[in-house]
């Protein structure tokens, strides 16, 4: 695994964390934007190394818990139909609507494939011209080229039998909803790195100079993160609120530019509902006019559907850093990876499903140390 | 059913051998036949070729151990074996997992109209060879023949009998704290090899299945540790992470593991980074986790590595007291994270 073990280095780990701690004089409190860094920290515990320096809150970033349940629902209504067979990310299947999910549907005869890219449901519409291909085109910034193209390639190909469910939100207004709210804890972001590969960082500066607050574009291996985290607490003791970059290998200031021209081809910024959140102003992408005959949901007559989110879930609170997943009254109880109420419990890069795991094993801890 | 007369061009026409016809089942002829030209010719011995209505068996006495199991594997061949192979290993392997000698194996083949034979054929091979390795016979099966689309190809069922040993009964309710974690090879390379094809990617190298009998394994293990051999377990389906909560839950024990330890070869773990997935939770067939006191550990792991099978063999954990029913694991970084059982299927990620 050649450019990979570098960054996993347990020598250069150590002593990033000292590092950290040494430069820490206070406890700052900082967010990792994207599920797949808040993967990384939970899969190899870098929480538990930060101690008392550092305070991760595991942000909105991961698109499979922020997709709304309208959007789930009008999957489920689509997959159950005989005339579409429905492509999707394999992490969507497991996600509860309102009275089920896309492996309940597969299970009832729903024709739902699991795709590792849009353009093999593309290519599955070429292949299959009596039936409907819908691909469910979720995510950020980073799925969004992929998805745009399997788009235009559509049109340029003349698939008529090929459109898309589009949910797909931007991070820059989420992380402005973050830091509008009353109650507001983040001193600092790490940004996504693979957003920013696609996008550069220009979208940041207003919000770093607007809010005063450190934004860091990091990467995804344990290096990165515990790299980015330590540029972070620099800057939060000197005092500066710039935007920084520590996945130099990836990102640049301007980002991919052919990638994001095809982005803003295919798709406009539109308002969007965020799961456990609500509507953000703006941050969403939905098709264009000019591609109106791929948008799935005008297609198949499903524009007007909206679904109401149950109460119970907290799914918002937890995703904006107000409420940490064990305080959730509904959480381990009525609401587990089993039987999950929210997204944040069925993602394995969601909050609540985290903390499941690693608050069940300190309660052991202490039960053990104190017999 | 029409059959093609003058003048007609069949596409399937009578006589022609190259795949499987509904006829193949119905008892008659074509049934004889497929016994006779694809079955008996690789599988038989004098119990099957008896070919009476059930196998007459005899057995020293003592206890005797039998297990099931139905493979359903897509593709039917995968670089490594092909769902022959995984047949036999899979049902030996978990004998082999009660300390039991493999002995006898039943064979239940379920066949789809249209299969051509020359896969039939390398399934069969497969097959045979994979049971004359374990050192088992086939003395009874049975074949049926399904239409086209009701079957992946052909589904197989094997049943096994083995003998027990008389003290030597390894379980998973046995772990204890202390004991050391053994594992005898390197994990996740059968899930990996059938995802890869699966998904039609393509790496470097080629990930093979390690479909495997582990009898050979156990028997060095059972001679060297003895009643000691306190839990041996195949981490098959649901991989390494399953198999090891379900005897920390068994063993009301905890595990600790370190994840410098694992043994993941450097393409499964690429693939793995590739699909978002983790090879604690992919499926091996040639591999065999063993739960032994730590004074034991040494003598085991020399008896593992006695065999070309077990020659990666190592320890990765321990048994402990604390969070009963919990796998933890210690990141190569030195934090801790809850190895947990997966609630359904592994799904790739989407970032």
């Amino acid at each position: 695994m050649r450019y990979l073990s570098e960054y996993r280095d347990p020598e250069v780990a150590r002593s990033l964390v000292h590092q950290i701690r040494d430069t820490a004089t206070r406890r700052w409190v900082m967010m990792e934007v994207c599920g797949g860094q808040t993967h990384t920290i939970v899969k190899q515990g870098l929480g538990e190394l930060l101690g008392d320096a550092v305070e991760m809150i595991h942000g909105p970033g991961c698109p499979v818990c922020v997709t709304p349940l309208e959007q789930i629902d009008k999957a489920l209504a689509l997959a159950a139909r005989p005339d579409v067979i429905f492509a999707s990310f394999g992490d969507m299947l497991r996600v509860p609507g309102s009275d089920c999910d896309l492996q309940q549907v597969r299970a009832r005869g729903g024709a739902v494939r699991v795709v590792y890219s849009p353009l093999d449901a593309l290519a599955l519409a070429q292949a299959n011209p009596d039936k409907e291909v819908v691909f469910f085109a979720v995510g950020f910034e980073t799925t969004a080229p992929a998805n745009a193209m399997a788009v235009w390639r559509a049109r340029e190909l003349g698939v008529p039998n090929f459109s898309v469910l589009v949910s797909h939100v931007t991070v820059p207004p989420a992380m402005r909803a973050i830091l509008d709210a009353p109650d507001n804890r983040v001193q600092a972001f790490l940004a996504a790195g693979h957003v920013c590969t696609v996008m550069g960082w220009t979208e940041y500066e207003p919000i770093a100079a607007e809010y005063r607050v450190p934004i860091v574009v990091t990467g995804f291996e344990p290096i990165d993160i515990l790299e980015g985290i330590h540029f972070a607490v620099r800057q939060l003791e000197d005092g500066r609120h710039e935007v920084e970059n520590q996945y130099v290998r990836a990102v640049t200031r301007a980002g991919t530019v052919p990638a994001r021209s095809l982005v803003e081809q295919v798709f406009r910024l539109a308002d969007r509902k965020w799961r456990g959140i609500g509507e953000i102003p703006g941050s969403g992408l939905v098709l264009r006019d000019e591609f109106a005959a791929f948008d799935a949901e005008a297609k198949f007559g499903l524009g007007d559907v909206t679904v109401e989110e149950p109460a119970e879930c907290r799914a918002g609170d937890v995703l904006r850093g107000r409420l940490k997943p064990h305080q959730c009254p509904a959480f381990g109880s009525r609401c587990t990876p089993e039987h999950p109420l929210g997204a944040p419990m069925v993602s394995s890069e969601g909050a609540c499903a985290a903390y499941y795991n690693y608050g069940r094993f300190r309660e052991m801890e202490v039960v053990g140390r104190g017999s | 059913m029409t059959l093609a007369t003058s003048g007609l061009t069949c596409p399937a026409p009578i006589g022609s051998n190259d795949r499987v016809q509904l006829g193949h089942g119905s008892g008659g002829k074509l049934s004889a036949a497929l016994l006779r030209d694809h079955f008996l010719p690789r599988l038989g011995n004098p119990i099957l070729d008896q070919l009476g209505d059930a196998a007459v068996l005899s057995l020293p006495t003592g206890e005797i151990a039998v297990s099931t199991d139905t493979f359903v594997v897509r593709p039917l061949e995968f670089p490594g074996g092909n769902i022959g192979a995984l047949a036999v290993h899979g049902t030996v392997n978990d004998l082999a997992m009660m300390g039991a000698e493999p002995r006898y194996l039943t064979l239940g083949v379920v066949l789809e109209e249209g299969l051509p034979f020359e896969v039939l054929d390398r399934v069969l091979a497969a097959l045979a060879e994979a049971a004359a390795g374990a050192g088992v016979a086939i003395v009874a099966g049975d074949t049926k023949v399904v239409e086209r689309g009701r079957a992946d190809g052909m589904y197989i069922n094997t049943t096994g009998v083995g003998l027990l040993h008389p003290v030597v009964r390894p379980a998973a309710h046995r772990a204890a704290p202390g004991d050391a974690v053994l594992v005898s090879g390197a994990i996740g390379r059968h899930g990996m090899a059938v995802m890869a094809l699966r998904e039609g990617l393509e790496f470097e190298t080629t990930i093979t299945s390690d479909t495997a009998c582990l009898w050979p394994l156990v028997r060095g293990l059972r001679d060297a540790v003895g009643p000691e051999l306190r839990v041996l377990r195949d981490p098959t389906r649901g991989g390494l992470a399953s198999a090891l909560n379900e005897i920390a839950a068994a063993s009301r024990v905890g595990i600790a593991l370190d994840e410098a330890a694992l043994p993941v070869p450097t393409d499964v773990g690429a693939a793995c980074e590739m699909l978002g997935l983790d090879p604690l939770y992919v499926a091996n067939e040639g591999v065999l986790v063993a739960m032994v006191p730590a004074t034991l550990a040494d003598a085991a792991l020399a008896a593992l590595q006695a065999h070309p099978l077990g020659a990666g063999s190592r320890r990765i954990g321990t048994v402990v007291s604390q969070h009963p029913g919990m796998v933890v694991l210690r990141t190569a970084l030195g934090g801790t994270r809850v190895v947990d059982l997966l609630p359904g299927d592994q799904l790739p990620r989407i970032c």
